[in-house]
């Protein structure tokens, strides 16, 4: 017994041993949910600078604990569960802590993660090497697929899987918001020095090849640093290149620099068309003189969603209806994909015949279900089979009237299913 | 057209950074302790100026009439209270404290403001613009922020150099032991210093909330311009803190408009050619301690 103290530089030591030697520890791990629990982990940025995006996960969580009341009806006899939640404090290092305290403090049988790469990732590669099964969901397929070393019919992944849409339905959703009004086609591109814009701005795989196929020329003035306090460079570019459209993947500070700059520059295109900058009404209401007026982007889920909680049988319209009126807030994306990993968890869990990893993988391969957010069913997206996509559709922040903005969806043609409640507008300036 | 644009906007945003360093500027240059969490303070006096404006009605600018002397107190205390406390130490330990206290401000303000961002609405003013050429046209706010920047210059410059505080704040910078012998008491210089620094953070904070929208996490950004204009233009120096400012500015707007990606390079490369031709910056104006 040497490591009666245990201090950081000894836990960091033995957490690093643990990842290297991980079967031998994974032999170790109880065998069989202790006491007849089952046991799923939560992570997700609940602090920190992601937190809006998480802002509705206590809610929910504390809705699916009351819907279960403890107890869960398995295929492999009555169990309790437990779920355990885990904050990443936005931090991808600490998301990779957080894993393994759940795998091995906590000895969890499913690990649930959500809300960007940063997350998302760290969390399933642990998951992934000490053979707990993980479900993820809120990142685009390809930083989950590809960011993790994932390549198709070559490397794939046997205990995490994953839902959602990739930058293929991004893209079709922003061809046909630019189609809504008549433009010149030329699209300024915002694409910042980080892994999201390097993705986008990807000669081969991201936006430029697939705009030039669509017929618009693309202006793009190159790669910038994140937080910066001056557009002028890029709005110089776009006023000379006459461009109409402005797309771009941007942090909320950097998007209201740029508008703010741009309208005191007497720049006015019809659209712009922003990725991460613009996902929640709040963040929305937060630039600088009502700039966030109009603004377009993708709509990944909200009460248009025609489709109802397979744990509690509620719409999406009450799904959001239940959180405005239980927290006072406006319903956010990101609600309905928490709620749908917690459905897609006690399915696979009541359908597992037993309490093993092995099994709880077959039933999670297994899943045919239709949850808040769509239909989710692996194994038929052939160039990845961990992924399982979901519809997404396209929408606008239109004034409520009232001071404030609400997303409405205005473009239905990549998943018909979604119901559109508006038309597009010019932005407003 | 476009080079003109270029070198105003360079110009407005140089005022921009000179704002956020001129407050590090007086208290690196009078307790030679660096101030970590000077980028978090900025971020805490812009959510002072939110709740000021909310429960009083006030228009963010006329809330500077509040939050001044309010900042002004905070610093104050934190310098008397806790950072004089270390002085026998070193500065290393007043450099970790502060180290700390940047954590405190960003969670505590997580706390109290969640995540969400807050923008301070000063009304049109945010957005509007001047022509002042054809294709040339700048926004009406930057130039106001340059303008307060030079009004707060000037008048530090003529308090530091004409009036007997401003005196004994020099003489404490120069020699605190030697100042004390002339009956200077240096913990209360260091605590009026350390006031009057957040006095005009104040000021920078309001600038900064009705420029952009900010949230508990946007200070660290902030403190490295801070401290670049501060290295440009010399330890101690009010003037040089004009000058670093507006040259960093125009760095970066000029790299930018050769491309984006070296705005930022290009600033960080002039202060590291100013750190290899002249350690000391451009004007400085403290003198070496032993």
């Amino acid at each position: 017994m040497t490591k009666l103290t245990m201090n950081r530089r000894h836990l960091i030591k033995s957490t690093a041993a643990a990842t290297l030697f991980a079967p031998s520890i994974v032999s170790a791990r109880r065998a069989h949910a202790a006491g007849g629990t089952l046991r799923v982990g939560y992570v997700s940025p609940r602090s920190g600078a992601l937190s809006q995006i998480s802002e509705s996960d206590g809610f929910v969580i504390d809705a699916v604990r009351d819907t279960l009341g403890g107890k869960l009806e398995t295929a492999a006899g009555a169990l309790n569960i437990e779920i355990i939640e885990k904050d990443t404090q936005s931090d991808p290092n600490r998301a990779g802590d957080m894993a393994s305290d759940l795998i091995y403090q906590d000895e969890v049988d499913l690990v649930l993660v959500g809300s960007t790469p940063d997350t998302t990732n760290p969390v399933a590669d642990l998951c992934e090497l000490n053979g707990v099964p993980c479900l993820s969901a809120a990142t685009p397929w390809q930083s989950w697929y590809f960011g993790r070393g994932g390549a198709p019919m070559e490397k794939s992944f046997t205990y995490t899987n994953h839902f959602f849409w990739g930058s293929e339905d991004l893209l079709a959703v922003y061809f046909g918001l630019w189609a809504g009004l008549e433009t010149n086609k030329v699209v300024g591109a915002l694409w910042p020095n980080d892994p999201d814009g390097i993705a986008f701005a990807d000669p081969n795989l991201g936006f430029p090849p697939a705009l030039s196929e669509a017929g618009y020329t693309l202006v793009d003035p190159g790669r910038y640093q994140n937080l910066k306090d001056d557009f002028s460079a890029e709005i110089n570019a776009f006023k000379s290149a006459g461009v109409e459209i402005v797309t771009g993947v941007m942090l909320p500070p950097d998007l209201a620099t740029f508008m703010t700059q741009a309208k005191q520059m007497g720049y006015t295109p019809k659209f712009v068309t922003v990725a991460k900058a613009a996902l929640t009404p709040k963040g929305v209401e937060s630039f600088p003189d009502g700039l966030g007026e109009n603004l377009s982007g993708e709509y990944y889920w909200g009460p248009q969603y025609p489709y109802v909680s397979s744990l509690t049988g509620q719409s999406t319209e009450m799904l959001c209806a239940a959180y405005m009126e239980g927290t006072g807030n406006q319903w956010l994306q990101g609600t309905g994909y928490v709620h749908a990993l917690f459905e897609v968890a006690v399915d696979l869990l009541k359908r597992t015949e037993d309490v093993t990893p092995e099994a709880v993988v077959a039933a999670m391969n297994a899943t045919d279900l239709n949850t808040c957010v769509g239909h989710i069913k692996w194994g038929d997206f052939a160039l990845a089979p961990n992924v399982a996509k979901t519809p997404v559709a396209g929408g606008q922040w239109q004034s409520d009237g009232e001071g404030g903005f609400k997303l409405v969806c205005t473009f239905n043609d990549v998943a018909p299913d979604i119901l559109t409640n508006g038309t597009l507008e010019p932005k407003v300036w | 057209m476009i080079a003109m644009s270029t070198m105003l906007n360079g110009v407005l945003l140089g005022g921009l950074y000179a704002l956020y360093g001129l407050g590090l500027s007086l208290t690196f240059g009078i307790m030679r302790t660096v101030n970590l969490a000077h980028g978090d303070i900025i971020v805490l006096a812009t959510y002072l100026a939110l709740i000021t404006t909310q429960v009083l009605g006030l228009t963010p600018l006329m809330s500077l009439a509040v939050l001044v002397p309010v900042m002004f107190c905070i610093g104050y205390g934190l310098q008397r209270l806790i950072l004089n406390r270390t002085l026998k130490d070193g500065m290393m330990p007043a450099v970790i404290i502060t180290f700390g206290l940047s954590f405190v401000i960003q969670n505590g303000l997580l706390l109290g403001f969640s995540a969400d961002r807050q923008v301070l609405r000063q009304g049109a003013i945010e957005t509007m613009g001047v022509t002042l050429a054809p294709g040339v046209t700048i926004g009406v706010f930057p130039i106001l922020t340059l303008a307060v920047l030079l009004v707060m210059i000037f008048a530090l410059q003529a308090f530091m150099g004409r009036t007997l505080l401003g005196r004994a704040f020099r003489a404490t910078s120069d020699d605190p032991a030697t100042a004390e012998l002339m009956g200077i008491d240096g913990k209360r210089i260091y605590g009026l210093a350390m006031g009057l620094s957040f006095a005009i953070i104040a000021v920078t904070g309001v600038v900064m909330g009705i420029r952009s929208n900010f949230s508990p996490f946007d200070g660290p950004a902030r403190l490295i311009f801070a401290f670049e204009v501060i290295i440009i233009g010399g330890m101690g120096s009010i003037y040089g803190v004009l000058a670093g400012g507006l040259i960093l500015g125009i760095a970066q707007t000029i790299g930018g408009a050769i491309n984006p990606t070296f705005f930022q390079l290009a600033g960080h490369l002039v202060t590291l050619g100013i750190l290899v031709v002249r350690p000391s910056g451009l004007f400085p104006e403290t003198i070496e301690r032993d």
